[in-house]
């Protein structure tokens, strides 16, 4: 048993900054958990107060039925890698990975074992004399993460664990990532800024900012019914289109287009919301069409297999922007007038910035949604 | 480099500066010569007058005489010389390697991750006592260590105790201690900023002691810089002065180190013949001293 449940957990640096304020959060056993959010937000300083490196100022820890809240770091059987790795330069990847149990008085022969055994697992046995200075970065990583396992902690905790790879190693690193974890069933907390990462590999995910959680669910969940405009703008890699509207005898008029008032949500007449809808659940066309919103082409960015198409639209006074994602071959040019339509079931309207659509909706497979997120 | 050459063609020089032999010389002609006169001569003129009985005054002054290594075997045979050098060995170890570089770091790694007041303080007292004059810092330690009107004593409450008469060794090495560990807390200051926070945080996580954090994560990352500085304090804790101004060497010879030593001989006694082959002596003691940690920092490239 190794949940990891918070509660009330506050930070306060001596300099007044409140990094976490009552934060509630519980993570499962074995679960591969994200903590997303903007630089500041409070995430690492989250990641470090679970592993004892920062001690909280108010509420409590638990790992498992352990309450590890005052524990040093030493005591929680936590394991961490940090963004650096910080792998120790005179040490061989032998010592290094081996360092733990050398701690733990573990005696020489059994801890060499160990460390030829795990960093066996991780396909390092050929640099086990090696010393951290002569390997590559994918490598490092892999040494700082045998060295965690080594003492097969009850909990891992990994800081940016992709931030210092390059882009081409980052996808295998991410693939490699998400199989060990899958193998090795350990609660794994990981911090990452970037929401792609968060989506690819957690289980499932906290979005965060100012020191509080905003939303906590599945990449799917978070991907699709943001809870909020803070996560609906954060989630994805194109930000969802966020557009002023205001209901009308029963429709909901956005940019001047009337547009159905999707999926029965509760409104009242006359009152103002915020209509998202992500350019990836829209679609483009060049002829007019009902229910749709009609703009002019201001600005085609080529992504690859697809095209985001911003148009401003021409309602009655309200200009507003709104991106779409436009297959290949099918672009317009910049000063074309078209219209989009929001696919069935996939618009949200927020009330105060906080979500108000009906959880409802037709499921699309979760695969597809990871895939747009991709992009 | 070679592109531009071959682009100009106009420089004849090897050198990255490109001022070619000859102006190069000339710029390192000044410095040479004055190394040759302050440096050089007089280490020259010391080793010939360590061969000598040249004196202050009397006959020998005027015609001093060639007496070979006589003024070596005397002084190996020396009790005095050889209690003299025992002192200074302790001198070192005592107020350099263990005072100076021990309190240097204790101070610097209790303060590393401290900002504000309290460092700035810490760092400005210690400083003071580093960049005053040798001879107010000695007169304000005979102050303090006083018998009768001593600050020390006062503070104690135990007037009377003669601390230069019956602990002249510990007194100067205190002194010495206190008067150097500035450097040493600034050099360590600087270094322990190399060390990674987070190499000190997986030591931690993996539940080393503050004891193995330093051995395993401090030590061998600021391994250069904790030699550099014990190489730099030895020298000059060797050859300091300083002490003779508190206690002369004594009493009875018992703080009397190396340097304090050769004054004595050389000019109160007069004898700078003997004095000088004393000097000579030293100098190859520094020199091995020097050697010693200039081959470990040397084998620490090797293995990195």
């Amino acid at each position: 048993m190794s949940a990891i449940t918070m509660r009330a957990l506050t930070k306060v640096y001596p300099n007044g900054v409140r990094a976490l304020d009552a934060l509630d959060l519980e993570i499962t056993d074995g679960e591969f958990f994200a903590l997303l959010g903007p630089s500041g937000c409070g995430k690492t300083t989250l990641l470090r107060t679970i592993a004892g490196l920062e001690l909280a100022s108010g509420g409590s820890v638990h790992i498992g039925d352990r309450a590890v809240t005052q524990l040093p770091p030493g005591k929680r059987d936590v394991a961490m890698v940090f963004q650096d790795y910080a792998l120790f330069p005179h040490m061989t990847v032998r010592e290094n990975i081996a360092y733990p149990l050398r701690i733990k008085k573990v005696d020489r022969r059994a801890r060499g074992e160990k460390a030829a055994e795990t960093a066996d697992e991780l396909g390092l046995s050929a640099l086990l004399d090696r010393r951290p200075g002569q390997l590559s970065g994918g490598q490092q990583q892999r040494v700082a993460l045998a060295r965690a396992m080594a003492c097969h902690p009850q909990v891992f905790l990994l800081d940016e664990p992709l931030s210092n790879l390059d882009a081409r190693l980052r996808l295998e690193a991410r693939t490699f990532l998400k199989r060990l974890q899958r193998e090795l069933g350990v609660t794994t907390v990981f911090v990452t800024h970037d929401q792609a990462e968060a989506l690819a590999l957690a289980d499932r995910i906290a979005v965060m900012e100012g020191g509080r959680i905003r939303q906590v669910g599945t990449p799917t969940e978070v991907f699709r019914r943001p809870a909020n405009t803070f996560v609906a703008g954060f989630i994805g890699s194109t930000p969802m289109n966020l557009v002023d509207a205001e209901v009308r005898d029963g429709r909901l008029v956005v940019a001047g287009a009337p547009l159905p008032v999707p999926d029965d949500t509760p409104v009242t007449d006359g009152e103002k919301l915020v209509y998202g809808v992500r350019p990836e659940y829209l679609d483009y066309t060049a002829e007019a069409a009902p229910d749709a919103l009609h703009g002019q082409v201001v600005v085609v960015e080529n992504l690859g297999s697809f095209s985001l198409v911003s148009l401003d639209l021409t309602g009655d006074g309200d200009a507003a922007t709104i991106q779409v994602v436009v297959p290949e071959g099918r672009e317009p040019q910049p000063g074309d007038s078209g219209w989009v339509m929001p696919r069935p079931g996939r618009s949200l309207l927020y009330r105060d910035g906080e979500l108000v659509s009906p959880a409802a909706a037709p499921a699309v497979p979760a695969a597809r949604a990871a895939a747009a997120a991709e992009q | 480099m070679t592109g531009r050459r071959s682009e100009t063609g106009a420089s004849p020089a090897p050198d990255a500066a490109g001022l070619g032999r000859l102006r190069a010389t000339g710029f390192l002609v000044p410095s040479l010569v004055l190394i040759l006169f302050f440096l050089v001569v007089p280490a020259a003129w010391t080793i010939y007058l360590g061969v000598t009985n040249y004196r202050l005054t009397g006959l020998a002054a005027a015609n001093p005489e060639i007496v070979g290594l006589d003024n070596y075997t005397r002084a190996l045979g020396d009790e005095r010389f050889r209690t003299s050098l025992l002192l200074t060995l302790q001198f070192v170890l005592g107020s350099a390697v263990i005072g100076q570089a021990g309190l240097g770091f204790a101070i610097a790694y209790a303060l590393r991750d401290r900002r504000g007041p309290l460092r700035r303080v810490v760092e400005g007292f210690v400083l003071l006592s580093w960049i005053l004059p040798s001879s107010v810092v000695a007169f304000l330690w005979i102050a303090l260590l006083d018998r009768d009107g001593g600050t020390l004593n006062t503070l104690l409450g135990i007037p009377g105790t003669a601390w230069l008469l019956d602990h002249p060794m510990l007194s100067i090495i205190v002194f010495n201690t206190w008067r150097g560990t500035a450097f040493s807390m600034m050099l360590y200051a600087a270094a322990l900023e190399n060390v990674p926070r987070s190499h000190l945080e997986t030591a931690r996580l993996a539940g080393a002691s503050t004891w193995q954090q330093l051995r395993d994560v401090v030590f061998p990352r600021i391994r250069g810089h904790v030699l550099t500085n014990l190489l730099l304090i030895s020298l000059w804790t060797f050859n300091d002065f300083a002490p003779f101004l508190i206690t002369a060497g004594g009493p009875e010879q018992r703080s009397e180190i190396l340097p304090v030593y050769v004054y004595k001989v050389a000019l109160s006694g007069g004898e700078l013949g003997f004095g000088a082959a004393i000097s000579f002596v030293m100098l190859l003691i520094n020199l091995v001293i020097a050697l010693v940690y200039l081959r470990m920092l040397g084998r620490r490239k090797e293995k990195v």
